[in-house]
C-alpha cells in the first residue's frame, strides 16, 4: 500500500508541478429517484463542478397515473376522490377546487353551514400539510426533534378527518352542492380545544427550536433567493411568491366559499430565500387556527348538502321511504348528475400554491377534459435557476421549502 | 347568492379593451360564467401574449391545458391561462393546432411555459416550435403515443413486470382480464339519440295520420291488417316485437309466436295465451290459484 502511494506520488509529481492543485472535471451525478430527501420519486440530474451545482434537471413523471385520463371515463362524483390522490398531503384542499369547478358550471348554491365546513376542514388541511413540509424540511437540514413534534399534531389531524369522513387520509368527503356528511358536535368542540391548547403548545415548543436556531439559519437565510420579478416570471403561487414578497392570496384576492367573512392575515418574506418561505408557512398555520376559530363561532346550523335532488342525492333514511328519493338515488349513483356544456377555470389557494381545475364539460355525465394545474409543476421546474451556484447540500433544503408532493406533481 | 366559487371582481368593459388591444390578432371571444376566453391567431400568439403580459397587466401565466376535439378540423386546442396580479383578473386564450401545425413557443415571455408545453407535447403530441428542451415529462422513457388523444386506449397499449427469468423489467401488450366496460347513461326520457325498439312512431304526432305517402314506399308487408294501418304508411319492416329474444327473457316459443304473421285476431289470441299459462282457459286458470296460495 505504501508503496503504491509512494509511486502514485512521484507520477503525480513528475507529471503536474503543480501538485495537490489538480483540475476537477464537471461530473454528473443523480439525486433520486429514491432518495428520502426528494419527498417521493423525483429524479434530479445534478451537473456538480465540485460541490457547487451548475445545472439542474428535475426528471419527473414516475409518479404518473394518468388521473386526468382516468376522469375522463368517470362520472363527476366517481371522478372526486381522485383528487384525494393527487397532493396526498392536503386531500381535502384538492377536493375544494373540483367540487368548486363543477359548483361553477351547475351555478349551485351551497348551503352556509357546508360553507363553513369546507373552509373549516380546508384549514385543517393546511395544517396538516404543513406539519408534514415545515417537520421535513428542518429534517431535511439535520434537525431531528421539531419533526417528531410536529408528527404529533399531524395525527391528531388525521384523527379529526377519520371522525369526519371515516378515513385518515383519502377522506372524499366533499361533495359538488357540499360536503358528504355533517360532523358531530363533540367533533367540532374537540377541535375547538385542541386549537386553543394542544397545536399551540406543541407548535411552538417545535417551532421555538428552530427559527431561531444557529445552524438553521445558516442553512435557509439567504438560500435560492428568488427576486418578486422572477416569481411571477416562473409563475410561482402561495407561500412560494408570498416568500419573496408578493401579498398573493386567493383566499383574499378571490375568496370562496366564505372566506370573505374570515378575518385572517397574509404573512411575506422580506428577502425570498428558504428562510421566509419556511417562516411564511410558520405564521399560514397560526394564520389558519385562526381561521378555524373564526369558523367555529360563527358556523350556523342547517343542512349540509344541496337539496337539489338532481346533483345530491337524498339521505338514506328518506330513500327508504319515499320512491321519488330512491329513484333519484338509483339515478344518481349509476348515470350521475349531467353537468351543462362551458369551461370553466377555477382556482383556490391549497397549502402549496394555486391549485387550479379546468374542467371542459360537454353536457354529458362525465368530464371531457379535466385538467389539473399542480402547484408543483411551476415551483419544481424554477429548482434549475433557483439552485445555480449553491452547494451540493442545499438541495435538500431548497426542494423542502419548496414543499413538493409528487401524487400532484407527476397526476 | 349562486356558486360559491372564487369570486373574481368583473372588470366593465374589459372585453372590448382586450379586442382594441389585439385587433386582428384576435379570432373570437367568449364570456362564459364570468371567464373570458379569447382565441387569437396561432400565428401571431407570442405577440399576442406579449402585449397581453406588458399593456394589460396579465403578468403571469399560470397553466397551459390541452383539449384534443378530433371532430375539428385542427383538433388540438391548447389553452393558455393568464392571472393578473394588479387587476385581480384570469383571463384565457386559445390557440388551435394540428398534429404537423407547431405552435409558436412562449417561452420567451414566461420560462414557466417550458415544462407546460413539454406536458401538452407530450400528452397530445402538439409541437411547440422555438421550444428547446421539447422532451417528454410525464410518460415514461421510451414510451410512444399521445395518451391524453381521445383516440388513446385508456388502458394504454403496453403493461410491464418484473421478469423472473430475464431478471429486468419487460414490456409486453397488454391483456385484460375483462374487456373494459363503458356504459351509455342515455335516457329515454331526455332526449336519447338512438331509437328504443317500438318507439319508431314516437317523432310523430299523437293520432294524426302519416303524411302522405311518396310513390316510393313500399306497400305494407301482410303482416299489418289491411284496415287498420292507413294506406301507404311506412310500415315496421319486421313485427313489433323487441329484435331478439336476449331481449325479452321469453323463451323460444315466445319468439316463434311473435314473428308468425297473424291472420285472424281471435284465432291468434288463445295461441300466446297459451305459451304462458298452458291449455286452460284465461279466467278459470286465474281463480282456483288465488286461494292455494292462501292456504
Amino acid at each position: 500500500m505504501a508503496d503504491y502511494l509512494d509511486e502514485l506520488d512521484h507520477v503525480t509529481d513528475a507529471a503536474d508541478p503543480t501538485s495537490g492543485d489538480t483540475e476537477i472535471q464537471n461530473y454528473t451525478i443523480n439525486f433520486g429517484p429514491q432518495h428520502p430527501a426528494a419527498h417521493g420519486v423525483l429524479r434530479l440530474v445534478l451537473e456538480l463542478d465540485g460541490e457547487i451545482v451548475e445545472r439542474v434537471d428535475p426528471h419527473v413523471g414516475l409518479l404518473h397515473r394518468g388521473t386526468e385520463k382516468l376522469i375522463e371515463y368517470k362520472t363527476y362524483l366517481q371522478a372526486l376522490p381522485y383528487f384525494d390522490r393527487l397532493d396526498y398531503c392536503s386531500p381535502l384542499c384538492m377536493e375544494h377546487s373540483y367540487v368548486l369547478a363543477i359548483e361553477k358550471l351547475l351555478n349551485l348554491e351551497v348551503p352556509l353551514r357546508a360553507q363553513y365546513l369546507r373552509v373549516f376542514f380546508a384549514e385543517l388541511t393546511r395544517i396538516s400539510n404543513h406539519m408534514l413540509n415545515l417537520g421535513s424540511h428542518v429534517m431535511d437540514v439535520g434537525a431531528m426533534t421539531p419533526n417528531l413534534w410536529m408528527f404529533e399534531i399531524r395525527e391528531d389531524c388525521m384523527n379529526f378527518y377519520e371522525r369526519a369522513s371515516g378515513a385518515r387520509m383519502h377522506a372524499a368527503w366533499f361533495r359538488p352542492g357540499g360536503v358528504h356528511q355533517d360532523v358531530p358536535l363533540k367533533l367540532l368542540t374537540d377541535i375547538g380545544d385542541w386549537l386553543d391548547n394542544r397545536l399551540p403548545r406543541l407548535f411552538e415548543d417545535a417551532i421555538s427550536l428552530v427559527a431561531d436556531n444557529r445552524i438553521f439559519k445558516q442553512r435557509n437565510v439567504d438560500i435560492a433567493t428568488v427576486s418578486k420579478e422572477d416569481a411571477i416570471k416562473w409563475g410561482f403561487s402561495g407561500p412560494m411568491i408570498r416568500g419573496s414578497g408578493i401579498p398573493w392570496d386567493i383566499r383574499k384576492a378571490q375568496p370562496y366559499d366564505v372566506y370573505d367573512r374570515m378575518d385572517f392575515d397574509v404573512p411575506v418574506g422580506t428577502s425570498g430565500d428558504c428562510y421566509d418561505r419556511f417562516m411564511v408557512r410558520v405564521e399560514e398555520v397560526r394564520q389558519s387556527a385562526r381561521i378555524m376559530k373564526q369558523c367555529l363561532q360563527q358556523m350556523p346550523e342547517g343542512p349540509v348538502l344541496t337539496d337539489d335532488r338532481k346533483v345530491a342525492p337524498p339521505r338514506r333514511a328518506e330513500m327508504k321511504r319515499s320512491m321519488e328519493a330512491l329513484i333519484h338515488h338509483f339515478k344518481l349513483y349509476t348515470e350521475g348528475f349531467h353537468v351543462p356544456a362551458g369551461e370553466v377555470y377555477v382556482a383556490t389557494e391549497s397549502p402549496k400554491g394555486e391549485f387550479g381545475v379546468y374542467l371542459v364539460s360537454d353536457g354529458s355525465n362525465k368530464p371531457y377534459r379535466c385538467k389539473i394545474r399542480p402547484t408543483a409543476f411551476s415551483h419544481l421546474q424554477a429548482m434549475d435557476f433557483m439552485m445555480k451556484g449553491h452547494m451540493l447540500a442545499d438541495v435538500t433544503a431548497v426542494l423542502g421549502a419548496m414543499d413538493i408532493v409528487f401524487g400532484e406533481c407527476d397526476r | 347568492m349562486s356558486h360559491s366559487a372564487p369570486r373574481i371582481a368583473v372588470i366593465d368593459g374589459i372585453a372590448d379593451e382586450l379586442a382594441g388591444l389585439l385587433g386582428s390578432m384576435l379570432l373570437d371571444s367568449v364570456d362564459h360564467a364570468d371567464e373570458l376566453s379569447l382565441t387569437v391567431d396561432r400565428d401571431r400568439l407570442v405577440e399576442a401574449m406579449a402585449a397581453l403580459r406588458d399593456k394589460a397587466q396579465y403578468q403571469q401565466l399560470m397553466e397551459i391545458a390541452g383539449v384534443d376535439y378530433p371532430e375539428r378540423a385542427e383538433r388540438f386546442e391548447v389553452v393558455y391561462h393568464l392571472l393578473s396580479l394588479t387587476r385581480n383578473h384570469r383571463l384565457r386564450v386559445k390557440v388551435s393546432a394540428d398534429e404537423d401545425t407547431p405552435v409558436p413557443s412562449v417561452t420567451g415571455l414566461w420560462p414557466v411555459a417550458g415544462w407546460l408545453e413539454r406536458e401538452v407535447f407530450d400528452m397530445y403530441g402538439v409541437i411547440f416550435s422555438g421550444n428547446g428542451d421539447l422532451r417528454r415529462i410525464l410518460t415514461d422513457y421510451g414510451f410512444k403515443g399521445h395518451p391524453q388523444r381521445k383516440d388513446f386506449p385508456l388502458t394504454g397499449h403496453v403493461e410491464l413486470r418484473y421478469s423472473e427469468e430475464e431478471k429486468r423489467v419487460v414490456y409486453e401488450p397488454v391483456k385484460l382480464a375483462q374487456d373494459f366496460r363503458s356504459f351509455d347513461f342515455m335516457s329515454p326520457w331526455e332526449g336519447a339519440e338512438y331509437v328504443l325498439p317500438g318507439d319508431e312512431k314516437v317523432g310523430q304526432a299523437p293520432g294524426a295520420p302519416t303524411p302522405a305517402a311518396s310513390p316510393a314506399a313500399t306497400p305494407a308487408p301482410a303482416a299489418a291488417p289491411a284496415d287498420t294501418a292507413p294506406k301507404g304508411a311506412p310500415a315496421a319492416a319486421t313485427p313489433k316485437t323487441t329484435e331478439h329474444k336476449g331481449r325479452t327473457g321469453a323463451g323460444e316459443g315466445a319468439e316463434k309466436e311473435a314473428h308468425k304473421p297473424v291472420r285472424k285476431p281471435r284465432a291468434a289470441k288463445p295461441k300466446a295465451e297459451a305459451t304462458g299459462e298452458g291449455a286452460a282457459k284465461p279466467k278459470s286458470a286465474r281463480k282456483p290459484k288465488a286461494p292455494k296460495g292462501e292456504s
